[in-house]
């Protein structure tokens, strides 16, 4: 009898012990996995702190429309690389998007084959290439064969790097698109391009607008294929032949020098850089992403509001 | 009474071909382009080749003198794959735990603190290089490598040499964390895809959450992770900017590294810095276009397999959801 309570006792220490012990690893687990997070999260927040900061000081309207002074001097701005930057993005996005939905529609509408198949791959592989490959392979196609540094050189290089993520987003947004979309255009005796294009891209307008300002905001900040294919310049452009300045490129340039004031300056053209890319994402996140508490989701609540 | 108009459905064929060709020429250009970027590094890298031979990958010189001209990769090949590794042996478990905690956590608190991390793969390379420059690697020199150094420093050849702040420590570090959204962001979604079921038979047996993760989780998602693991290892190997500004840029015999504070300098560096320099009559240019083939080929190799595990992980989702 006695004993019987003995052991009982004994296996209750026991369990407690055990799941004392389960439970102190369980916690432990958890806490080093928070810290995983914070760990990542703290450079974020001292890169935006310390761009913010240090930009803030360096930024002026001379300084945001004025070509570079003298090194070293602090003077000037970075009028030039904020224009081509702006004409770089708007270039490859020229080249790059159509590409990259014609790309998408390929896959997602006729993309049931062999064909597609190996194109989505290579697309997934491809997206992955670094990025100065893509430089060599722009700077040996065109710089190389007319001879001199050229506009046209970077756009092809961003572009090589845009399409690529376009043609995965669109494929995605336009697979969400119910079947019954394209049988109903089809039993209205439409031709498939006009169904495509009126009615299935109008639906999934919004993740494809999503897909291109990723990748806008991804090629907004690509250096190293830019550095042998416009090479960077002090000046205003003025053809497409010529060296042109792009923010990355004065970014990295600036970093080189070795005076404080080039610094300083450094930190503007990040934040100016930094504020166009995390507007962009932020953007997407607000205003496309979050359908029901985003801002055009409010919109429409509120006329449904109304309306009823 | 009119007759229908029977061009209708031909004219439709028509311009539906138009369109199904043209649609299927914009989707075979990646192929084109990535035949065409292996013929053009393959053909203009020849002359390297050609003079070198295999030696190129073997032999540690970088003299791009005229007459004394001799070339090898070596050097570069090892600071890419070293500082890759140390990046992964960093940012990997750091990513799985932010993916255990967030695609564990509640959505209110996992969803923000997804995107805040998703957001560190925003943030351009240039500007991980001008705060790895200007501000990590002050801080990192004076509280961790100097005492680390002063410590270590003789007896284990990993801390000697004098910390500069331009090495190969800081450089892995800052790749780390450039690597850590890819890897968590993929991790979580293969996470994700563990059926239900698995979880809740694990906590049917009472397991703890660590346990229901050792259990449960990290089993059926081995491939997936170690896919997941190994996309951030492309990532880390491609990348330019941050790592060129940050590695010390040493060219040569002095490239290849003696210890963790020393400078040294990858494949994706080297071409940063000296391809506009470089000129396209002498053996320079296709010696660092020859880097840029080795890099593409470690590189697509990696991805490739990369891509195949982790696709080989969603596709058991599918069928397990399925049964």
């Amino acid at each position: 009898m006695n004993s019987i309570q003995d052991r009982r006792q004994e296996y209750r220490s026991l369990f407690k012990q055990n799941v004392e012990k389960r439970l102190l690893v369980d916690k432990a687990v958890r806490i080093i996995v928070f810290s995983c997070v914070v760990i990542a999260i703290i450079p974020l927040g001292s890169i935006l702190v310390e761009v913010f900061k240090n930009g803030l000081t360096a930024i002026s309207i001379e300084f945001l429309t004025e070509t570079p002074g003298s090194a070293g001097s602090g003077e000037g701005g970075i009028g030039p690389a904020i224009q081509g930057t702006l004409i770089i993005i708007g270039l490859s996005s020229l080249i790059g998007v159509p590409i990259g939905v014609m790309s998408g529609i390929f896959l997602s509408e006729y993309g049931d084959n062999s064909l597609a198949r190996s194109v989505r791959f290579f697309n997934d592989v491809f997206m992955e290439f670094p990025s100065v490959i893509l430089g060599i392979f722009a700077f040996l196609m065109i710089v190389l064969v007319i001879g001199h540094f050229s506009v046209w050189a970077g756009a092809f290089a961003l572009s090589l790097i845009m399409f690529p993520i376009v043609a995965r987003t669109t494929e995605e947004s336009l697979k969400m698109i119910p079947m019954t979309y394209r049988e109903a255009g089809t039993a209205l005796g439409l031709k498939k391009w006009i169904i495509t294009f009126r009615i299935i891209i109008s639906a999934a307008k919004s993740g494809m607008v999503t897909g291109i300002l990723l990748s806008v905001s991804r090629i907004g900040g690509e250096t190293a294929p830019l550095i042998m294919t416009i090479l960077g310049s002090s000046q205003f452009f003025s053809s497409m032949d010529t060296p042109m300045d792009a923010l990355p490129l004065r970014i990295w340039r600036l970093s080189l020098l070795p005076y404080d004031s080039a610094q300083l300056q450094g930190w503007g053209a990040a934040l100016v850089l930094i504020m166009i890319i995390l507007g962009i994402n932020l953007g997407i996140k607000y205003y496309f992403m979050n359908k029901k508490n985003g801002f055009f989701g409010q919109l429409i609540k509120q006329r449904r509001n109304t309306a009823k | 009474m009119d007759k229908p108009n029977l061009n209708l459905k031909k004219r439709r064929v028509i311009s539906d071909k138009v369109f199904k060709i043209g649609a299927t020429i914009a989707g075979t250009y990646v192929l084109v382009i990535v035949v065409l970027i292996a013929f053009q590094l393959i053909s203009e890298s020849y002359p390297i080749w050609e003079k070198e031979g295999l030696s190129f990958i073997t032999k540690t010189d970088w003299n791009a003198v005229e007459d004394r001209e001799s070339c090898g990769a070596l050097h570069y090949i090892m600071g890419t794959l070293t500082t890759s590794a140390i990046a992964m042996m960093i940012g990997v478990p750091l990513s799985i735990g932010i993916a255990m905690f967030i695609s564990d956590a509640p959505p209110k608190i996992g969803a923000p603190l997804g995107f805040l991390v998703e957001l560190l793969a925003a943030v351009p390379s240039i500007i991980y290089g001008l705060w790895g420059l200007f501000v990590f690697r002050i801080y990192f020199r004076d509280w961790i490598e100097t005492p680390l150094h002063n410590t270590f420093g003789e007896n284990v050849w990993l801390f000697s040499g004098n910390p500069y702040g331009l090495d190969i420590l800081t450089a892995s570090i800052i790749l780390a964390i450039m690597i850590i959204p890819t890897v968590s962001a993929v991790s979580r979604e293969i996470m994700k895809a563990v059926p239900q079921q698995q979880k809740e038979a694990a906590y049917m047996l009472g397991a703890t959450k660590w346990e229901m993760f050792k259990l449960a989780i990290f089993p059926y998602s081995k491939t997936g992770l170690i896919g997941a693991s190994i996309l951030g290892l492309g990532r880390a190997v491609g990348e330019t900017m941050a790592v060129t500004m940050l590695i010390g840029n040493a060219t040569s015999i002095g490239a290849i590294p003696k210890s963790l504070f020393g400078p040294s300098q990858t494949m994706s560096s080297i071409i940063a810095n000296e391809f506009v320099e470089s000129s396209p009559a002498s053996i320079h240019t296709p010696a660092l276009i020859g880097v840029g083939l080795i890099l593409l080929l470690i590189d697509i190799v990696i991805n490739v397999v990369a891509h195949l595990l982790v696709t080989r992980m969603l596709k058991i989702k599918e069928g397990a959801i399925n049964n």
